[in-house]
């Protein structure tokens, strides 16, 4: 037996200060996000540099771009596509992979049976190459990205939802529920949801990683977001020819992306046990 | 007791290959189903009615989509992977070289993952909770967390950029010495090495320190054991099966790596060909393309999976 030295320490809903720096860089790309028309120093369309790749200064705060457009006004409207478009497909992907697999493992049989062997192969598609087939299948309007990116992470939040909703599905209190005779949407949405809503919340930030990450890396094939708009994994797609010459406008929207991330995974990593591992 | 082994692997091949059925008919419908119809597409505006008809009639694209579908399997089955839209070549022909190259490129990352993997991963949790476990657990999280494509332009102004030891972002044809093949394969293959190992130690680590947790090691540790004594000759024996399955695991984000990796760096591999196949649209190639990958992860997924079945002694 290992003994925890941590476990007397949350015995209340206590963050700790690496979570709060998470969360309070979370909250701030979300209130840029929302801001950005209003906050911009420049239109983003605009050429306000004559040099292109123009280094930092006081007048163009993260450089130009590969046309001599200002940086920060662009990164400032790329959050909201970033961001926006990842929270969107996020919602998709958990509120419905959590429905089926609360579904699937209240009403167990040849539902669960069908339904999991088929999620279970479309999980076995690697996830940048299903943005690919879709990419060159459909296009990519945004739309259709946020519809992709959400429907290749059901299979990850099905997995999740129906292995915790299978472990609540044994307790007494559901067989009463449904020895009451209460339908199966009662005993999902009001039996089985609350008591596995902390660890469903934590997977559904790291999901939205994952979404961050592919839609970073589909923008930065080109693939992705399209002209006119950028997110910030286009904005390193269109200034990439800048990398050899170490301009500003390659490097701030990496990071912009890392931050973000990263941000998350600390905030995630730092949950009270209570939240995170509720069910456990 | 070995039939039940047998049975449990078996069952696993089946699985992939039924899990292998349901991508291919999923890749052949994502792609067939798209709106527009080929014929027109290919042959532009300008075509006749009759053309259309004819060419339509050629690609077998007026009969119903399943037929199109078993139609396309056989031929995969047989080897056959149909015509190049863009450049009427067959698409094997297309894949072969590029194939060779991608595999080449996996292979070397792998020979330097490994060990390096191994060894920092087993030495995290040999000192877990150390200062230097700290240190290996924050970078390897925040590998894991930003783009691949941040990696390799990160590596790109380090290597290239501030210290000139290698060229950036350039795949030069005219190869004359050995010294210009490491300097070729040096960027692509750190990079990558990078993607995979965050995860690889991240696995190996758990993996250890699972193994460490059982009583059997905390009965060695009361006898007097010394810590790396403990981990190395009483753990470590029975944590291979699980790290093997994690080396096989984390080998399978070599496929989402080698597609940014082979597009920034202008690399001839197979994942170059599908991105630029995405561009104009060249469905065969790209279905082609999607199966081989899906075929790789499969294999990697399913040899882990085989291989924790086999290092587990309860079933053995």
């Amino acid at each position: 037996m290992t003994t925890s030295t941590t476990m007397s320490r949350s015995t209340g809903y206590r963050f700790s200060w690496i979570g709060m720096i998470g969360f309070a860089i979370i909250l701030f790309w979300a209130i840029i996000a929302f801001l950005a028309p209003h906050i911009i120093p420049y239109p983003v369309g605009e050429i306000v540099d004559e040099d292109y790749f123009g280094p930092m200064s006081s007048k163009l705060l993260l450089g130009s771009d590969y046309l001599g457009r200002d940086m920060l006004s662009r990164i400032i409207m790329g959050a909201r596509y970033t961001v926006g478009i990842s929270l969107a497909a996020v919602c998709l992907a958990c509120f419905s992979g959590a429905a089926l697999g609360m579904a699937a493992a209240v009403i167990g049989g040849w539902f669960d049976t069908v339904l999991s062997r088929f999620l279970d192969a479309l999980n076995s598609i690697p996830s940048k190459l299903s943005g690919l087939v879709v990419a060159a299948a459909v296009g990519s309007s945004l739309p259709v990205l946020i519809i992709m990116l959400g429907v290749i992470y059901i299979p990850g939040a099905y997995r999740f939802a129906r292995s915790l909703a299978v472990n609540v599905n044994t307790m007494d209190y559901i067989t009463v529920a449904r020895t009451r005779g209460e339908g199966i949407p009662y005993v999902v949405f009001s039996e089985i949801l609350p008591n596995i809503i902390g660890p469903l919340l934590a997977d559904f930030g790291i999901r939205f990683v994952f979404i961050v990450l592919l839609l970073s890396g589909l923008s930065f094939l080109g693939l992705g977001v399209q002209p006119p708009y950028a997110d910030w994994g286009a904005l390193v797609h269109e200034n990439i020819g800048g990398l050899p010459f170490g301009a500003p406008a390659v490097i701030v929207p990496s990071l912009a992306i890392a931050s973000l991330t990263i941000s998350v995974n600390l905030l995630i990593d730092n949950l009270p046990k209570k939240i995170r591992d509720r069910s456990a | 007791m070995r039939n039940y082994v047998l049975g449990l692997i078996t069952n696993r091949l089946g699985s992939a290959a039924l899990t292998l059925l349901i991508v291919s008919f999923a890749v052949f419908f994502a792609t067939a189903m798209l709106p527009g119809d080929t014929a027109t597409i290919l042959l532009g505006q300008a075509a006749t009615p009759e053309a259309v008809a004819g060419l339509r009639a050629a690609m077998h694209l007026d009969e119903p989509a399943f037929f199109r579908f078993a139609r396309w399997l056989f031929g995969l089955l047989q080897g056959d992977l149909g015509t190049s839209y863009v450049n009427n070549v067959p698409v094997a022909e297309l894949i072969g070289a590029r194939f060779v190259n991608t595999m080449r490129l996996a292979g070397i990352v792998t020979l330097f993952a490994v060990p390096l993997s191994l060894t920092l991963g087993i030495t995290a949790a040999m000192f877990r909770g150390s200062v230097y476990d700290r240190i290996v657990t924050v970078l390897t999280i925040g590998v894991i967390s930003v783009p691949e494509f941040m990696i390799a332009t990160s590596a790109v102004l380090l290597f290239s950029v501030y210290l000139k030891w290698l060229p950036a972002l350039s795949f030069a044809s005219d190869v004359t010495s050995f010294w210009q093949v490491l300097k070729i394969y040096a960027m692509p293959v750190i990079t990558l090495t990078f993607v995979v190992s965050a995860q690889m130690i991240r696995m190996t680590r758990a993996a250890v320190i699972d193994t460490i947790n059982t009583p059997y090691v905390e009965a060695a540790i009361l006898k007097g054991a010394s810590r790396r004594r403990a981990v190395l000759v009483h753990a470590l024996p029975n944590a291979v099966g699980p790290i093997a399955n994690a080396i096989a695991l984390s080998l399978s984000y070599l496929v989402g790596g080698v597609i940014i990796v082979e597009t920034i760096f202008n690399y001839p591999g197979i994942a170059k060909l599908m991105v630029d196949g995405v561009s104009t649209r060249d469905l065969p190639l790209i279905q082609s393309c999607a199966i081989i990958f899906c075929i790789g992860y499969l294999a990697l997924i399913t040899f882990a999976d085989i291989v924790a079945i086999l290092a587990n002694p309860r079933v053995r």
